[in-house]
């Protein structure tokens, strides 16, 4: 494929029938009602000269070079700002116009340096091609006079320059940041000659900018500059793909030169994003090809040996043999895989299909188990599916938006610029959270109410909600009469008066007014919404919130159209896949449960082998078996169990106590020192399948360049089932995917070629629904009737003590992701070189803390130091920090808790101390 | 039993959880929907554990959680 270069219309499109005919030309062309000129001219096929333009922003009237002529009307108008008039004639071209163009162009080259023959956007430069397009040959005014030229470039960020002498002053960075970004980091500094794009007072590394790269995109020169295009040159060719970070699932144009990949550019046409991205997506994948990652497997007979690099013959026959070896001298249930989030669709199917149908055991989880297993079981339960009911731009509708145990402008940066723009349009905003997150005071946006309750006290909070929600007459009666069940007697329960805010105030924190405010915000909208994140699920009553959450949307009406819903924002960029793929041990593919006969006997038919009609065991199930002695061996798909997951004692016990672990990853990870095979991955530039993201979304993930270790994962798993004595070959990854769909009833339309064609699909794709389903429980709910369930308050085991008085909260921020082994490769950790703990003013003056200080966190199963940050966003009595750093470990802490119904750990509540950590003694490094 | 590092035994928590969140039912319904529920998710050698907690005389299990073992046991 040739460089993809998406057509500028010029301006955003309007929404409406196309009812408006103009003339552009003498060719005609109908368009919705205020479309600009500019934009019907381009839809005519008639590109109009522009500078200050690009269809991602609004019109801005600035450049002059636009202007045209219209019959009727005096002057010459900018057709970026002008809009259509039914009848309209429009002239693009004329000797007058093409004298003002030359001029302006004229005015814009006298102070811009002439090498573009050395420029690094030579090629892909809007004024170089305005430059051309009106035909300018001289300039007139000569270059001598004062001038931009000497102007500095700032190299601070790690990811582009910001070279000032090019810059034209259109404003379109600015506008960037301000329309499809939101941060407002960027401003027009001075007056007449004098004015310059700046970052504030500062560098653009220092500054408030996220680089997201909105301004970089939207730079019609070299001005804003990637550093690869820089060192590497303009790109070649273009590879259409799906980021492997967040569960937005941002939609890519891969740009290389041969088979180097130059730049990450987000995809106009991207359903989930629409040409949006975020640091991690558009700059951060220089990990996968860091020096850090291993190209050959590996084994080695005890884990204090050192590595000794095999074929891939041997690693294969290796675990194969060994795997049989454990099961014949254990039982067949003694040992089991988990899957990655991380991984395509296609990898997860292969993994769940190899345990079932190799092992022969359902011992197959995934690191949905640590996320957002509850979803899965409170949506399942209340709604009849495990997944969320909208798409991204649903949100664009909403009126009242309520953000629970999420922090989308650091985990789900590219839904949250969908988020924070319909909030600048005026769409109210409740977040429910410990911390003051950003989204509850930033730029154009505050939060009607924030209700800052204690951690671990989520459900008698929902119960409040609810409880004002019933009891002040606000339940939508007839959506709850015609398509519910279970109201009367959840009715009961949630109007009794130990759900009231005044009773439950003492327990949250939080005042009883202000969530009566809330309830009543919420439920006169016309249409609320809710988006959740972990913050909801890493709880001991997780599922029970989840819960919650489909009560209240369902007793206010707000489920089923656009604008309203209950919304996982979903954590790895393949949560919503690995869970629809059969990862978990109880369910077959599309989460139906292994205990049904007949659905059991389709897979056993069509795998020609027997499934076990038992549940098999969860990730910590897991561990407390290896403990136990009747679970040793593991192989681990693309995940740091040892970094991710809580009380690492236990974990690494476990996995210390095995006999074979088998690590499937890019690096030689924290849980690859427990390993004795290891078998290289590959990333995601190197794959070839589909990830779902957090709305349901199928989106194709296409190789950008050969698997650098010469095998595909989904072929190696495959391999090791074979080598196993249950054959499994497939020719190419549609395949997989054919035998998914044949299996699975919500993909029974989604192939490879369906995707190419649509671009992307949202499941249930089948039948009734060809191109698949963008909101969920339109009519009716997938179960039937929408469930009411009586979820009552139960408070956590894990309470703060004397000597454990404080709260432990955890999460992660905008430049890293996870366990950062992807992240922290890549210039990311300019920003983030090490987890920080967030403490209150009051506790930390108490402790003799002050900002930078290294502290020791503390909880009873643990201890681990970091450097604290004193911050007023925290409430007094919660601390926070990231688990992005191995150094720090800050699941060293994290305790054995978990839902009560998922065994999802409970990340988000640990009793712990924090002390000054003793000061090194002298001498000692 | 699964237990390590001077915890509980796993499964003893695990299913006093589930008694506690489905302890507002009456006693029969919500013995029934704890078994329910570890039928539905537990792996087999989890419900035997479960077992041989309640056989070492049930010490430290919530009493529905007992009455759920008894409904699970085979028969």
């Amino acid at each position: 494929m040739t460089l993809l270069e998406e057509p500028d219309f010029g301006t955003p499109p309007k929404a409406g029938a196309p009812t408006v005919t103009v003339d552009v030309d003498g060719l005609p062309v109908v368009v919705p009602p205020g479309t600009s000129v500019l934009r019907a001219a381009a839809q005519a096929g008639v590109d109009i000269p522009k500078l200050c333009a690009t269809d991602s922003l609004e019109a801005f009237g600035s450049c002059r070079l636009c202007v045209v002529e219209i019959d009727g009307r005096r002057g010459t108008p900018a057709s970026c700002t002008t809009p259509v008039d039914d009848g309209m004639r429009i002239r693009t071209q004329s000797p007058h116009l093409e004298r003002l163009r030359r001029g302006v162009m004229e005015l814009y080259i006298s102070d811009h340096p002439l090498d573009c023959l050395t420029c690094p956007a030579n090629g892909d430069c809007e004024l170089q091609d305005m430059a051309g397009e009106v035909g300018l040959r001289e300039v007139r005014y000569g270059y001598e006079g004062e001038n931009h030229l000497d102007a500095p470039t700032d190299t601070s960020n790690p990811y582009f320059d910001f070279d000032e002498s090019k810059c034209i002053a259109c404003s379109r960075c600015v506008r960037a940041c301000d329309e499809v970004q939101g941060t407002f980091a960027l401003t027009i500094a001075n007056r007449g000659f004098a004015s310059k794009v700046a970052p504030g007072p500062t560098s653009f590394l220092e500054s408030e900018c996220v680089s997201c790269g909105a301004c970089v995109q939207a730079c019609p020169t070299a001005t804003l500059q990637e550093k690869s295009v820089v060192e590497l040159g303009m790109p070649s060719r273009t590879v259409i793909t799906t980021c492997a970070y967040c569960g937005v699932g941002c939609s890519f144009k891969a740009e290389l030169r041969g088979t180097e990949l130059v730049r990450m550019v987000p995809h106009k046409d991207g359903g989930a994003n629409e040409g949006h991205s975020c640091v991690k997506g558009r700059f951060a994948f220089g990990y996968a090809t860091h020096p850090d990652r291993v190209l050959s497997p590996m084994v080695r007979d005890s884990i204090t040996e050192p590595w000794r690099e095999v074929s891939w013959e041997e690693a294969i026959g290796t675990v194969a043999r060994g795997f049989r070896s454990l099961q014949e001298r254990y039982g067949a249930g003694s040992i089991g895989a988990i899957s990655s989030s991380r991984c395509t669709n296609e990898e997860v199917w292969v993994v769940q299909k190899m345990v079932r149908a190799a092992f022969g055991n359902n011992n197959i989880d995934t690191c949905a188990r640590v996320c957002h297993s509850p979803t899965g079981y409170g949506l399942k339960q209340t709604f009849g599916e495990s997944a969320g009911t909208q798409d991204f731009k649903s949100v664009a509708l909403a009126d009242v938006i309520m953000v629970i145990g999420a922090n989308p402008t650091d985990g789900h940066p590219v839904f949250a610029s969908r988020m924070k723009r319909r909030l600048r349009e005026g769409a109210q905003l409740i977040v429910v959270d410990p911390r003051r997150i950003d989204l509850v005071r930033s730029p154009h946006i505050e939060a009607a109410h924030h209700l800052q309750l204690r951690p671990g006290t989520n459900v008698a909070i929902v119960n409040a909600l609810a409880h004002v929600v019933v009891t002040e007459g606000l339940v939508a009666d007839d959506f709850v009469a015609a398509r519910c069940e279970g109201y009367e007697e959840w009715a009961t329960f949630i109007a009794s008066p130990e759900n009231s805010p005044e009773a439950v105030e003492g327990v949250t924190g939080v005042p009883a007014t202000t969530v009566r405010a809330a309830a009543r915000l919420y439920a006169s909208a016309g249409n609320g919404a809710i988006y959740y994140g972990l913050g909801v699920t890493e709880h001991s009553q997780g599922s029970t919130m989840v819960m919650g959450l489909a009560n209240l949307a369902m007793a206010t009406g707000n489920v089923g159209r656009d604008g309203v819903g209950v919304n996982p924002l979903r954590g790895q960029n393949n949560v919503q896949g690995s869970c629809d793929m059969g990862s978990f041990p109880h369910e077959l593919p599309g989460y139906r449960h292994v205990s049904d006969d007949v659905v059991r006997g389709l897979f056993e038919s069509q795998w020609g082998t027997s499934i076990l009609p038992e549940p098999g065991l969860r990730i910590p199930n897991m561990f407390d078996a290896a403990i136990d002695g009747s679970f040793r061996g593991l192989f681990v798909h693309g995940e740091d169990i040892a970094q991710s997951d809580p009380n690492l004692q236990h974990v690494t016990a476990a996995l210390a106590s095995m006999e074979l672990v088998v690590v499937q990853d890019l690096f030689l990870n924290e849980t690859a020192k427990f390993a004795h095979v290891f078998l290289p991955g590959a990333s995601f530039l190197e794959k070839d399948g589909t990830f779902t993201n957090a709305e349901r979304r199928i989106n194709r993930v296409r190789a950008v360049m050969p698997p650098k270790t010469g095998k595909s994962e989904w072929e190696i798993v495959c391999e090791i089932a074979t080598a196993m004595g249950y054959p499994m070959a497939y020719s190419h990854p549609s395949e997989i995917m054919d035998e998914i769909a044949s299996m699975t009833p919500t993909f029974a339309g989604v192939s490879f070629e369906a995707l190419d064609k649509l671009g992307s699909i949202q499941w249930p794709c089948n039948a009734q629904a060809p191109s698949g389903t963008p909101v969920m429980h339109v009519d009716e709910f997938v179960r039937g009737r929408g469930k009411f369930v009586r979820t009552a308050f139960v408070a956590t085991e894990e309470q703060t003590t004397r000597r454990f008085p404080l709260v432990l909260t955890t999460g992660r921020i905008l430049s890293q992701y996870n366990v950062g082994a992807q992240t922290r490769r890549t210039g990311n950790v300019a920003w983030h070189p090490e987890d920080l703990l967030e403490i209150h003013p009051h506790d930390a003056s108490e402790r003799g803390i002050t900002d930078g200080a290294l502290v020791t966190l503390a909880s009873r199963v643990g201890e681990t130091t970091l450097r604290a940050t004193v911050s007023d966003r925290m409430p007094v009595g919660v601390v926070y920090t990231t688990f992005h750093h191995p150094v720090t470990g800050a699941n060293v802490v994290t305790t054995e808790h978990s839902d009560w119904a998922t065994n999802c750990p409970e990340y988000k509540v640990t009793a712990v101390q924090v002390a000054l950590a003793a000061p090194v003694p002298a001498g000692v490094d | 039993m699964a237990a390590g590092h001077g915890r509980a035994p796993a499964e003893r928590r695990m299913v006093n959880d589930i008694a506690r969140q489905l302890g507002y039912l009456p006693a029969e319904e919500a013995a029934e929907a704890i078994a329910g529920h570890v039928r539905r998710f537990w792996d087999p050698r989890m419900r035997a554990r479960l077992f041989a907690l309640v056989d070492d005389g049930a010490d430290g299990l919530d009493p529905l959680a007992v009455a759920a073992a008894a409904r699970l046991r085979p028969q």
